[in-house]
């Protein structure tokens, strides 16, 4: 009886997907930095996202660690504070500020109350625009960097990083991990940093998404304030690489009960026309869920893993289909050989009209629950515009996932799966898997 | 630079794990049936969290079937008289929703984010599992071995976890939180239908459970939905009393001294065992949630960080903690990561140090009021995320606290007095009521590098 009832209320509801109701504003600052607001008064505060493109791969060959050391550093002093001082200050604000560094990207991110809006501003400029870069900070961080690396030497999923990256992206910068080595780390001087701040953080580099209490006219003074004295622009991206990619299976030996496998392919750029179905056939494979292939061949019937999936890995100056999992070393084998067995099915025959139906109503479901809370919506603000997204993505965003066709989809599982392009690398004590590599 | 990897799973500000507004948007029912509802609006996004909190743990568990409850978590995914095998996760995800659960040891809990006009199908879809799971005998072979594999994961493949699984084991005596939530190994694996349909049969009833509804809807529309949904379910007559074997008083202070090659980064930490909030009782948690704080919170700021990192040098990372969101009794805590040289012994003796130091030195007022500033803010910023609301709702509420108990938790911490702070760390570091852990890898040192 509810089975019944429960079938009929889902065909009815997912008829209807809930709308984003949300209104971007594009600002221009009157020093010219753009940005994308959504101006939400009900709570008394600002999320600000800022990400500046270029990233680790900004880093000059031997200087590897440099981007994440420099951006590790902006906050331990700034204009006339010590490491101590700025902490101090940040408290009494009560503002929370985030410095990262990844790949592709340096990010900023900022909460700050309405309340002492322009002093948090103010301060949040020191970090960015009058880092110190004190000997004794750099020490410190340094030290703190090394004992990460040490701990990363030693963690299965680390390691099954690093060799991946080592093989797929030689001589290229995404080769390297963004933390650097022990010997690039050790040997990076305070005129390195110096150097990496001015390439990671410019003028035209940077990408600004902001939600929470503030108008257009009043970020736009704000940008300038936070921003207008960074250099006006930086170095070039590294070139693009083809990912290379064998087909083979890599085993590190490593004293561990478990295995953690990554296994890798070629992938496409947001800007391919085959993206959007590439990206609902993803979701079939390998999304989020307990009822993608992946899942439920692997785990839901025959208990190999607690949880795997796969996921499209765009790069600025390359693409992967990417996926992961960690399996006793017993079984791992036979979890490698049903991913293998999976990717030549699909493949070969496609996915199903009612797998496609069913990640389409998800998909399209899901994209207007994600514009919850200014944080959120400063991210996604901020990751449109870096992906080179329009402002009219949104509202067309549904329609572009639900125009896909079986046959488009099919098509596009042909063209990019490709079995013999799955890599793989297993760190652990696989029982009977010789590495082929 | 805060990336530094706390050995803590959770290093977090103790005052935003547990939200302290004064909440106008928040109502709270009872059903007939002893099922209490909490409704949190939020009209800013189409979307609504509905989550479940049966009010039963890991802690709750009979001696020898450690994990039965993270296990059971698990089953509920699968099939009742109504629906099949994954069909909750799939009817949720064919709605756009996401879905999932956690175990704690004080409260198992299951949730779905989705539209809003999607909370009755959730409703109904979590009262048929309440009471009418059917379990296959292939499904609860396969779910065990998931289980296991995700004991390899989390516990096994991580030498911190193990370290901190037998520190925790060491802390109680006779409390049940001694146990893992995932359970031990050798328990897990002679799990078996009786043990999981008895702890199912004993515990999954209205009367039992806290249901929290988050986001785009009104009270009245969440109370007709439940009073539908689960409304008709009826209470357990006879639910057991929630009574654990409570701790002895602890005599003697313990060592746990934990080597494995594939620690990296050694360091030493020690817990005190702490009293919980307690509803109606909050004064000393408050207190000691500051002390932790000033002791160890910010690296740049707190006591530990200024003179171990910064001055002096010899910690390349300081950290204080305290969990008092427990329903028995929680602990509260030291970490130092000694600099490049430095021994864990000398880094145990300038932890002991920089207390003492504390101890005669006092509190800083002036730390004391940033700290109330940024308990003042966490609470504007916690609004953001209704999911985090509704998470810490549940967990206070699970932990035996009522909402009167979180509306008073904002007030209580910015009306703590330094001499309070200090009365508190009086009481809790008593070396008798500690564990101290030692994380290292064994001499002489393994061999570094993989290739």
């Amino acid at each position: 009886m509810i089975r019944a009832a429960l079938t009929a209320a889902f065909v009815a509801l997912a008829a209807v997907p809930a709308q984003a109701e949300i209104d971007i504003v594009p600002v221009t600052s009157p020093g010219g930095i753009h940005a994308w607001l959504v101006q939400d008064t009900s709570i008394p505060f600002v999320s600000l996202e800022m990400r500046f493109r270029g990233g680790a791969s900004l880093d000059p060959v031997g200087k590897e660690g440099a981007a994440y050391l420099a951006t590790g550093l902006l906050e331990e002093g700034a204009a006339d504070m010590d490491a101590q001082a700025f902490a101090t200050r940040t408290e009494e604000l009560a503002a929370r500020f985030e410095f990262d560094v990844y790949t592709d990207t340096a990010s900023v991110s900022a909460r700050f109350l309405t309340e002492n809006r322009d002093a948090a501003i103010a301060h949040l400029r020191a970090a960015l625009i009058e880092p110190r870069f004190d000997d004794v900070a750099i020490e410190r961080v340094r030290n703190q960097i090394l004992s990460i690396l040490s701990s990363n030497a030693k963690d299965p999923q680390d390691i099954a990083n690093a060799t991946l990256d080592t093989q797929v992206f030689p001589d290229h910068p995404y080769g390297q991990q963004r933390e650097g080595t022990p010997e690039t780390v050790a040997a990076l001087t305070r005129d390195d940093l110096i150097a990496a701040h001015q390439r990671l953080m410019t003028r035209d580099n940077v990408y600004v998404g902001a939600a929470g209490d503030i108008s257009p006219d009043e970020l736009g003074v704000l940008l300038d304030t936070l921003l207008g004295d960074l250099p006006a622009s930086g170095v070039p991206l590294p070139p693009v690489i083809a990912p290379v990619l064998l087909g083979d299976i890599t085993v590190v030996d490593w004293d561990t009960p478990q295995s953690v496998v990554m296994f890798a392919q070629p992938g496409l750029q947001q800007s391919d026309p085959d993206f959007i179905p590439a990206y609902i056939l993803n979701q079939i494979v390998g999304g989020s869920g307990f009822s993608t292939r992946l899942m439920s061949e692997v785990r839901e019937k025959r208990g190999l893993t607690y949880g795997i999936g796969s996921f499209m890995a765009v790069y600025d100056r390359s693409e992967l289909l990417m996926g992961q999992f960690s399996s006793d070393n017993g079984k791992v084998a036979e979890a490698i050989g049903l991913v293998k067995d999976i990717w030549a099915d699909v493949a070969a025959n496609g996915v199903t009209q009612a797998e496609l139906d069913e990640a389409k109503t998800y998909l399209t479901g899901a994209y207007p629950l994600r514009f919850d809370g200014n944080g959120r919506i400063a991210n996604i603000l901020v990751g449109m515009q870096i992906s080179g997204l329009g402002l009219d993505y949104i509202p067309q965003r549904n329609d572009l996932v639900n125009a896909v066709t079986l046959d488009e989809i099919n098509r596009v599982a042909k063209s990019l799966l490709q079995p013999d392009k799955l890599t793989f690398v297993v760190v652990g004590q696989p029982a009977g898997l010789p590495g082929t590599n | 630079m805060h990336r530094f990897v706390s050995p803590l799973l959770a290093a977090c500000l103790a005052f935003t794990a547990g939200i302290a507004q004064a909440a106008e948007n928040v109502s709270r029912f009872v059903l007939d049936n002893g099922l209490e509802l909490v409704v949190i609006e939020d009209h800013r996004a189409p979307a609504v969290t509905h989550m479940i909190w049966y009010h039963i743990g890991a802690a709750d568990e009979a001696p020898g079937e450690s994990g039965v409850a993270h296990y059971l978590e698990h089953l509920l995914f699968k099939a009742t008289d109504d629906m099949a095998s994954g069909e909750f996760s799939e009817v949720v995800r064919a709605n756009g929703g996401s879905d999932n659960a956690f175990t704690s040891w004080d409260y198992t809990a299951y949730f779905q984010r989705v539209a809003a006009d999607r909370l009755g199908l959730m409703m109904k879809m979590e009262a048929d599992r309440m009471r009418d799971l059917l379990l296959t005998d292939e499904e609860l072979a396969t779910e065990l071995q998931v289980i296991l594999e995700e004991r390899s994961q989390r516990i096994d493949s991580d030498p911190g976890a193990l370290f901190a699984e037998q520190r925790r084991a060491a802390m109680y005596l006779n409390h049940p939180y001694g146990r893992p939530i995932i359970g031990w190994r050798h328990e897990m694996e002679t799990l078996d239908r009786a043990d999981v349909e008895r702890f199912y049969n004993t515990y999954y009833h209205p009367n039992n459970a806290t249901v929290i509804v988050a986001g785009d809807v009104t009270p009245d529309e969440a109370l007709a939905l439940a009073t539908e949904y689960y409304g008709p379910i009826p209470a357990a007559a006879d639910l057991p009393e929630r009574v654990r074997p409570l701790e002895p008083p602890q005599r003697a202070e313990r060592r746990v001294i934990y080597e494995d090659p594939r620690v990296a980064q050694p360091y030493v930490m020690r817990a005190y065992m702490a009293p919980a909030r307690k509803p109606g009782d909050q004064q000393e948690a408050a207190a000691l949630t500051i002390l932790a704080e000033l002791l160890g919170g910010n690296s740049q700021t707190s006591v530990m960080g200024r003179k171990l990192q910064f001055e002096e040098k010899t910690a390349l990372f300081t950290q204080a903690f305290y969990d008092g969101m427990a329903l028995d009794d929680g602990s509260f805590g030291l970490i130092v990561v000694p600099a490049p040289g430095r021994t864990l012994d000398e880094a145990e003796a300038d932890m002991d140090r920089v207390v003492a130091e504390f101890m005669a030195e006092g509190v800083d007022e002036a730390a004391l009021d940033r700290i109330r500033m940024q308990i003042r803010a966490s609470d504007i910023y916690a609004q953001d995320s209704v999911q985090g609301l509704a998470r810490s709702y549940g967990v206070a509420l699970a932990s035996g606290l009522t909402l009167e108990d979180i509306d008073a938790w904002q007030d209580i911490l910015q009306s703590v007095t330094a001499e309070q702070v200090m009365a508190a760390a009086e009481r809790v570091f008593d070396r008798k009521q500690s564990v101290t852990g030692i994380y290292r890898a064994p001499a002489p040192a393994p061999q570094e590098m993989m290739q």
